[in-house]
């Protein structure tokens, strides 16, 4: 048909005019002067940070990181690897003293009391933010003492029947309470790898934690154990506040309420997450959410 | 910082995907334009052929539509688009439809030419026909112009375009309606030339649509079902 032919031409040099969707070039994107665009920060935050940097010896991992996690609230951190993410998210509960050459400046607050203060103990910090690492990490005992570890070392019991409850909620509210009830003796480690993960998650909600830090929980899991996991993180966010650490950006785009895109070390972008996969405000979000980075 | 490449997805399949269906919708959109051209002319000169024309490339559209719509649907479960992806992919589906509508808008049209070449030329109309259709047709080439671009400049043009359009669709109706109270047999030849007029009109507000869908596609914002004003003073804040 000869309209078509004319058409096709008219099409080419349409095409030859055009421009990009969003008028950011790769040029604007300078980091020096990076200020995080969106909404760092909330009226009702269960955890402040505020000018965090890290070190690893003379390396920065993370430049001046300002950012609040809301009471309740489910916050995705996304970003390349080695972006400081996971950096940061250990951070949250001094996860990284364990290594000696890291530094930690800056503000960091759980409800106004400042975590990197001398005089606070570690170990009842981290019972206020649980963590659930990339790999199901079960200790080498039964089900039942996995649960029951953190609640015996931090005393929160004193009766067989208290620990019996205690073992037997956190289990049901990670989901795993119908799979698990007639074998609570067997070897955590027998589990598969999702029920792994949700013990752990049990075993992170047995010391009744504030903020749960999740690094990476589903990388090792099949779809189905992920589909399971981000269903609890939903359920638990009524009662926890979380932050996760995803490298799935679709995982980001259904658990979270606002999305941390993180870029070599700075935070870039924090939005509502509908916001952020929808119609990201700066231009090196876009880039990576649509897999333009290479 | 580490010198990017923006413009390109790190999947090069997933670029030529979306290429692939800016121009399928670029080639549809050449169509109805010729569609929507071909239309006014049949009916303003009674050539039978040209609307005999506008008929069979209906068949044309209708099938680009549906491929264009298996297309997205593909990219979609494919590749699952976000952002600037996302609203492209959205963007092409709507506006497809879009389309699709403006040729059955212009198979209108050819119809009642051809009604008129059996029936008897209408004693009025022609003008307002040839007016409104040059304005619509621009509008059309203005939106498709606008995609390409991803130009919203020219998007806000065609909806304060298509605001002319009403007004004059008005004033013709009025006039119209007028002479064949005046004289009651020609009422069903005007009657035609009303159905092209209200075609052509309904081709202006799709082309309005897809001047919307450009928007969106290219700031994110949803401009549909607010004024012109409304619309500029959005822009102008975003």
């Amino acid at each position: 048909m000869e309209a078509i032919a004319e058409n096709t031409a008219k099409v080419d040099n349409m095409i030859d005019t055009k421009k990009d969707v969003q008028n950011n070039s790769p040029e604007s994107a300078d980091l020096s002067n990076l200020e995080t665009v969106g909404i760092p920060f909330s009226d009702n935050a269960k955890m402040s940070m505020r000018d965090v940097d890290v070190f690893y010896g003379d390396k920065q991992a993370i430049h001046g990181v300002g950012l609040d996690i809301g009471q309740n609230e489910v916050l995705a951190m996304i970003g390349p690897s080695g972006c400081g993410k996971s950096t940061f998210l250990r951070c949250l509960n001094r996860m990284n003293d364990t290594i000696d050459i890291c530094k930690v400046t800056g503000s960091l607050q759980l409800e106004g009391q400042d975590i990197y203060d001398p005089k606070l103990d570690v170990v009842p910090l981290r019972a206020r933010v649980g963590m659930v690492f990339q790999k199901p990490n079960p200790f080498p005992k039964s089900i039942y003492d996995n649960v029951a570890y953190g609640p015996r070392i931090h005393g929160l019991v004193s009766r067989r029947a208290e620990l019996d409850e205690i073992v037997e909620t956190s289990l049901q509210r990670a989901g795993l309470w119908n799979e698990v009830k007639d074998r609570l003796h067997a070897p955590g480690t027998g589990l598969s790898g999702g029920q792994q993960q949700r013990l752990c998650i049990a075993r992170t909600i047995a010391v009744s934690p504030e903020v749960i830090l999740m690094d990476e929980p589903c990388s090792a899991l099949d779809p189905i154990a992920t589909a399971k996991i981000e269903e609890l993180i939903a359920e638990l966010s009524e009662n926890f506040t979380i932050a996760i650490v995803t490298h799935s950006m679709q995982q980001a785009a259904r658990v979270s309420n606002r999305t941390a895109y993180f870029h070599l070390g700075k935070l870039v972008e924090v939005n509502e997450t509908e916001k952020v996969f929808t119609n990201p405000d700066h231009s090196l979000t876009e880039a990576y959410i649509t897999g333009r980075f290479g | 910082m580490d010198k990017l490449n923006l413009d390109q997805h790190i999947s090069q399949q997933f670029n030529a995907d979306l290429e692939d269906l800016k121009t399928q919708l670029l080639e549809m959109g050449g169509l109805v334009e010729q569609q929507t051209i071909n239309a006014v002319n049949a009916i303003t000169t009674a050539d039978s052929d040209l609307a005999e024309r506008v008929i069979i490339t209906e068949e044309e559209v209708d099938h680009r539509e549906m491929k264009l719509d298996e297309n997205c649907t593909m990219v979609l479960a494919r590749r699952q688009p976000a952002a600037s992806d996302l609203r492209m992919v959205l963007a092409v589906a709507k506006i497809t439809r879009d389309l699709e509508r403006m040729g059955d808008e212009a198979h209108k049209i050819a119809k009642m030419s051809m009604h008129l070449t059996e029936d008897g030329e209408a004693p009025r109309g022609y003008v307002e026909l040839r007016h409104i259709g040059s304005i619509v047709h621009q509008m059309v080439i203005t939106s498709l112009d606008s995609f390409a671009r991803f130009d919203v400049d020219l998007a806000v043009k065609v909806a304060q375009e298509d605001k002319k359009v009403d007004q004059e669709y008005k004033s013709a109706m009025r006039e119209l309606i007028t002479y064949m109270m005046e004289d009651p047999r020609s009422i069903s030849r005007v009657m035609n030339i009303i159905w092209a007029l209200r075609a052509l009109e309904r081709i202006g507000d799709h082309a309005r649509n897809i001047a919307e869908h450009v928007i969106y596609l290219v700031k994110g914002l949803d401009v549909r079902h607010i004024s012109v004003k409304e619309m500029e003073r959005q822009l102008q804040q975003n």
